[in-house]
């Protein structure tokens, strides 16, 4: 919310704070201030200037100071004709001091061009040489200094200023008019500089998105006053009540409904002074009457809606108006002032006369019975006059007769069914902002009463004594007890009650000290705080904040440490992410959400509607969590294909699908490598490729970190993505734990991957943490070894693992180690022969003799002659 | 004879010189001592000599024998010195060519820096509590505190998953690890319903949001959270825990302040910035000139989650905080585009 500090200063005395201490002051205490917009008021020395600044500001910092001396309040007193140029207007302006022609292009002057002495001076800024503005005809802001020039022969060395080039908004399309009573002579920067405060409401703190709700913060921080404007206005006429009245039908969404009635209004546009805060609050100035709508909405926080009442009147046949809400029937329909057509659900409430409806409550009004301005010669939707050639927005209202006589609502709505109406409707607004975060019902009579003043002020007309006031369903007073102790048990910080009673009171809580304890009941502007329990808490933050979280002391728990108990889970899982890495692989981190196409590379589109499936997916690439945990990190290899080595794991969860219940998250590890075994450098060329045998060294030793033995590998011809020879299941004690393997060449060409071949794994993680670890350590032998290689040839399709596994069951305990070191296949040992070398280890409690290992060896060949058809080569 | 053994050492010692290699050295040995060079002939010959002569010549033999072995081992240690100095001369490396890389494993820098958080927590007392990614709308909102259509929602864009009609208890994929908080409160209070155990725990994990990806938003992001529940717990002792981690985690002299923010699981609630550490609070473009980076967000946990958690508000109280170990990352190395993580370019990956 945009908070012009002038306005501020209608509610707080703000003396001797500058911008940016008021700017923390609210940033600390939860109202973040995400820019400092300066309009006019001198910027602090560091801001000013700006990116080549080496000392700190605080906050983002924008806009312009505008000189004293330069920059003041003049007057035209005279509007001639440019003796060169006819769309030029030659101005006489008196700047307090002295009499200048100045020269302007301005539209809004241009009507008066050649009327010579004006009977009622025109009141506008005005900037001499040398001042410093935004230029009014650049794009954007930009930044010249006003000089000398001379235009069709006129010399020009001052200028009338539009907003644009004093940086009030970016409209360049005719100078500034300011109110009557602009004393003249006057620095500009005094009379209408300001500075704006961009600030964030956090959703609990609705109660601050307006003028007074942060001058009420602002007062709590720095112990100032609140000044509460006093709303006071004379009545005359009938009561409203004669005319009008209220019929609520559903207490619980719409609470509270109150109405005014002012008579003879004359529409026209609002004092400048009021315009250009409202602009600067963002709002666009429309007329005085929907002018004095917003304005008291944001200095009050209560949305108000104004109604033509003679609209009203012609609806209800002359006879007594009578406004009920209620919500809608399903497919109703309602023309919004956006001259939107709206099809309605019975959760939608409606204003409504005995005709039909008005407006959608606490959102948009309807366009029938909006404020008009027949002065206006085409008005888009929002009231707005369009300029020539431009496309109205909207339909284009056309009563002939502008509004005389206004009903003016303000009531409160429930914020949750209004929330749920501005989303189903698309129509965020200043109104639904506030309605849909919780507005007070209290304020609704102060809102309509601010407004109405408003309207009288600035439009002339008689406000009509009396609110027609339907209250059904009063919000309780919330009523909370507080004691020192619950300070101290919740904050840490010893207050007495006095002291929690005018933190509070500060903040508009009503307090009194019941012996030990202070009942606080939350002032008639808040709907956030609760009774019990959590209204304690409700209550302790706003003692938290006025204290001040700075000031609240650094302390350390004096709880006992709880009794630490680990996850092993989780030590599992970070232990089989080193061992991983000790290995030389890169772990990466991928999306969960893919799509069952992206898996189809791999798995084929078998398992495509089983996934779980996202409602909303941000797009169709990202459209089910995945089930293949492989698939990811093939694809993040397939990015990196241009590396010469790849070596990448991830360890995570995939989705399975659970029925409509919460899907199961088993946890997996997936390996991808290829390209070169080894690094390159300027004297290792040509490295070989990662092959089966890379993956399966680094798998025996993962295996042996986490501590597995009973451990098999058996061909694996069946996995539909593995090359069927070059694929292996792994065993650990019988069960099958996970695959790894070359990958199949039909699912590589649908990657675009290189020559080299792609090696994967797959783990189920579940199962393998499941596994009991049996590997122990042994004791390191004393005695010397005995070394021996044998070589044998058998038949080319024994596989090593039997021929090591009976050399082990021979040799028992004596031989400890068994290591494959040759394998040899030639014409020379025979056809469809391999010669299998292996290296044993001979080793026993006490020094062993060649012969007693020459015996052992006999007994291995001989069982390797008998079982497998072995000769031993020689 | 006498004559002729100073012949044999002359013309020994001359050849000698002239040596300069090891091979040369080993033919000179065996020509001028092996068993048939001209000096031992001579002591073979000892025994046909005269009586007198035969000491005169056998002690003068021995003398040339011993000059000559000595004069052998001198020269023999100055080709070794010629030969080493020669092959130290020789074989000198290019000490600028490149080193031979060894290819090497790393941890994704996600984990990196979700195991210094999770280190300096344990070393704290907040041990490592886990849960699933997937959620429902019950843990990961209602039971938070967000009922449905509450404005806080605005606050977190939600991805759903399709599981039929679940009426106002949709499955989703957790904005926040705070469901964990729930599910941890739970299982604690279990042990003891009547006088649930204190708790501090630190629940890591990835979060999901609806949004677009660019450099500055991401669908996923991993978080840490610390919880910490017991029966004296004060927003003074919240200060005290996150100003001990941050001193851990940035430095002993990081300056910190709390801001009072809003979160609907947490109130009192509060923001945590810490000065600048690339600029030192001088302003920069890290820290967008203000001096200050947001780091993380935290709150004492509010009386309703407390109470869904199985613990009286009354008597128990706690506090909650929440940060981003991407965010950390990206804020210590000036990273400015977060897509990276989930990039995994190895280019990226490798400079952790
Ligand atoms: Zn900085």
């Amino acid at each position: 919310m945009k908070i012009p500090l002038s306005w501020l200063k209608d509610f707080i005395d703000l003396n001797s704070l500058t911008a940016e201490e008021i700017a923390r002051k609210l940033t600390l205490a939860g109202l973040e201030v995400d820019e400092i917009l300066y309009v006019g008021l001198p910027m602090p020395e560091t801001a000013a200037q700006g990116m080549h600044s080496s000392t700190k500001h605080e906050f983002k910092t924008n806009g312009i100071a505008w000189d004293r001396e330069k920059i003041v309040v003049a007057e035209i007193r005279e509007v001639k004709a440019h003796p060169n140029a006819d769309k030029l207007t030659l101005l006489d302006v008196f700047d307090g001091k002295q009499d200048q022609e100045v020269l302007t292009g301005a539209p809004n002057i241009f009507h008066l061009k050649g009327t010579g002495k004006l009977e009622k001076p025109i009141k506008v800024a005005y900037a001499k040489e040398g001042s410093v503005l935004y230029d009014g005809h650049a794009d954007g802001q930009v930044l010249m200094t006003l000089k000398r020039a001379k235009i069709r022969g006129v010399d020009s060395y001052s200028m009338v200023c539009s907003e644009k080039e004093l940086g009030i908004t970016d409209e360049s399309d005719g100078i500034i008019i300011l109110d009557d009573d602009a004393p003249v002579g006057m620095p500009l920067a005094d009379y209408i500089g300001d500075a704006v405060l961009d600030i964030s409401i956090l959703p609990n703190m609705a109660r601050n998105a307006s003028i007074i709700g942060i001058a009420r913060e602002l007062a709590a921080l720095t112990g100032r006053k609140l000044m509460k404007p006093a709303i006071e206005f004379k009545t005359s006429g009938a009561s409203v009540a004669d005319s009008v009245e209220i019929e609520i039908t559903n207490s619980e969404l719409n609470p509270r409904f109150v109405a005014g009635l002012i008579r003879n209004v004359e529409i026209k546009p609002s004092p400048y002074q009021i315009q250009r805060r409202l602009k600067l609050a963002g709002i666009r100035a429309i007329n005085n009457i929907v002018d004095a709508t917003n304005y008291a909405m944001l200095e009050l926080g209560e949305p108000l809606h104004a109604f033509d009442y003679d609209v009203l009147k012609e609806r209800a046949g002359k006879n007594k108006i009578k406004i009920s809400t209620r919500t809608a029937k399903d497919g109703e329909k309602l023309t919004t002032l956006d001259g939107v057509e709206r099809k309605l659900t019975s959760t939608n409430v409606l204003v409504c006369d005995e005709k039909g409806s008005l407006s959608l409550a606490g959102v948009m009004g309807g366009s029938e019975s909006e404020v008009y301005d027949a002065s206006k010669e085409v008005l888009d939707a929002k009231g707005i006059e369009t300029k020539p050639g431009e496309m109205p927005q909207g339909k284009i209202t056309s009563r002939g007769k502008s509004t005389v006589n206004i009903l003016l609502e303000g009531a409160a709505w429930n914020f949750i069914n209004i929330r749920r109406t501005a989303k189903q409707h698309n129509l965020p607004s200043e109104a639904s902002f506030r309605f849909s975060r919780g507005v007070h019902p209290s304020l609704a009579e102060q809102g309509v009463k601010r407004g109405l003043q408003y309207m009288a002020a600035w439009a002339g007309g008689a406000v009509a004594p009396d609110l027609v006031d339907a209250y059904p369903l009063k919000p309780k007073d919330s009523v909370v007890d507080v004691t020192s102790q619950d300070v101290k048990r919740l904050l840490g910080i010893d207050l007495t009650l006095q002291q929690i009673a005018e933190l509070l009171t500060h903040l508009e809580f009503k307090c009194e000290i019941k012996g030990d304890k202070l009942q606080v009941t939350a002032p008639d502007h808040r709907m956030d705080i609760d009774e019990g329990v959590v209204g304690l808490a409700d209550v302790l933050e706003e003692v938290a904040r006025s204290y001040g979280y700075d000031n609240i002391p650094t302390t350390s728990m004096a709880d006992a440490l709880p009794p630490q108990v680990g996850n092993p889970v989780h030590e599992w899982e970070e232990h089989l992410r080193d061992l991983l890495v000790a290995v030389g692989l890169q772990e990466i981190v991928t999306y969960r959400m893919t799509s069952p196409e992206r898996e189809a590379r791999l798995v084929g589109s078998g398992l495509a509607s089983d996934h779980v499936r996202i409602a909303n997916p941000i797009a169709p690439e990202r459209s089910v969590l995945r089930r293949s945990l492989l698939t990811s990190v093939l694809e993040i290899a397939e990015k990196n294909a241009r590396a010469e080595s790849i070596a990448l794991f991830e360890v995570g969860s995939v989705f399975e699908p659970n029925g409509n219940d919460l899907p199961f998250e088993p946890h997996k590890l997936a390996i991808v490598m290829t390209g070169a075994r080894l690094a390159s450098a300027w004297d290792v060329k040509d490295a070989p490729n990662f092959d089966f045998f890379d993956m399966k060294g680094r798998l025996e030793l993962l295996l042996s970190g986490l501590r597995l033995t009973d451990i098999s590998y058996t061909a694996a011809e069946s996995t539909p993505y593995l090359h069927p020879g070059k694929a292996a299941e792994v065993k650990v004690n019988g069960k099958v734990v996970g695959v790894f393997g070359e990958l199949h060449p039909l699912a590589k060409e649908k990657f675009e991957f290189g020559d080299s071949p792609i090696i994967v794994a797959e783990f189920d993680l579940d199962l393998l943490r499941k596994l009991n670890p049996t590997y122990g350590i042994k004791a390191v032998p004393e005695t010397p070894p005995i070394y021996e290689d044998i070589a044998v040839i058998v038949d080319a399709s024994v596989e090593a693992a039997a021929v090591e596994a009976l050399i082990r069951q021979t040799g028992g305990k004596t031989v400890t180690n068994v290591r494959l070191f040759d394998v040899y296949v030639d014409e020379k040992i025979g056809a469809g022969k391999k010669s299998l070398a292996y290296s044993l280890t001979y080793q026993s409690d006490k020094t062993m003799t060649d012969a007693e290992a020459a015996a052992i060896r006999n007994k291995i060949v001989k069982r390797l002659e008998q079982t497998v058809g072995a000769k031993l080569r020689s | 004879m006498l004559d002729k053994l100073n012949e044999i050492e002359k013309s020994a010692l001359e050849s000698l010189a002239a040596i300069t290699d090891q091979a040369a050295l080993d033919a000179w040995r065996v020509s001028m001592l092996g068993r048939s060079s001209e000096l031992m002939q001579v002591f073979a010959g000892l025994g046909k000599l005269s009586k007198e002569e035969k000491p005169v010549v056998g002690t003068e033999a021995n003398r040339v024998k011993v000059a000559l072995e000595s004069a052998l081992a001198e020269r023999a240690e100055a080709i070794k010195n010629a030969a080493l100095a020669k092959s130290l001369e020789e074989e000198k490396l290019d000490v600028t060519l490149p080193g031979r890389s060894v290819n090497i494993g790393r941890l994704h820098p996600s984990t990196q820096q979700l195991r210094h958080v999770l280190d300096i927590l344990a070393e704290m007392g907040f041990q490592v509590y886990t849960s699933r990614e997937v959620e429902t709308d019950e843990y990961n909102f209602q039971l938070l505190n967000f009922p449905p259509d509450h404005p806080a929602r605005d606050m977190q864009d939600t991805m759903y998953i399709e599981a039929g009609d679940r009426g106002d208890n949709p499955i989703l994929l957790r904005t926040q690890t705070s469901p964990g908080q729930i599910r941890a409160m739970r299982e604690f209070a279990e042990t003891n319903p009547n006088d649930p155990p204190p708790i501090r725990i630190a629940s890591p994990g990835m979060c999901f949001r609806h949004e677009q990806i660019t450099a500055r938003s991401e669908i996923q992001f991993n978080q840490v959270e610390g919880l910490a529940v017991g029966k004296n717990i004060t927003f003074a002792d919240l200060k005290g825990t996150i100003a001990d981690f941050v001193r851990r985690m940035f430095g002993e002299g990081a300056r910190l302040r709390f801001r009072a923010s809003y979160f609907p699981f947490t109130e009192p609630s509060a923001e945590v910035d810490v000065e600048c550490f690339v600029c030192g609070g001088k302003g920069c473009q890290v820290c967008k000139n203000s001096g200050w980076l947001e780091i993380l967000g935290c709150g004492m946990v509010h009386p309703v989650v407390l109470q869904n958690g199985g613990y009286d508000p009354k008597i128990y109280s706690g506090f909650a905080w929440g940060m981003g170990p991407e965010r950390q990352l990206m804020l210590r190395n000036k990273i400015n585009d977060i897509r990276y993580f989930w990039g995994n370019d190895v280019r990226f990956l490798e400079q952790f």
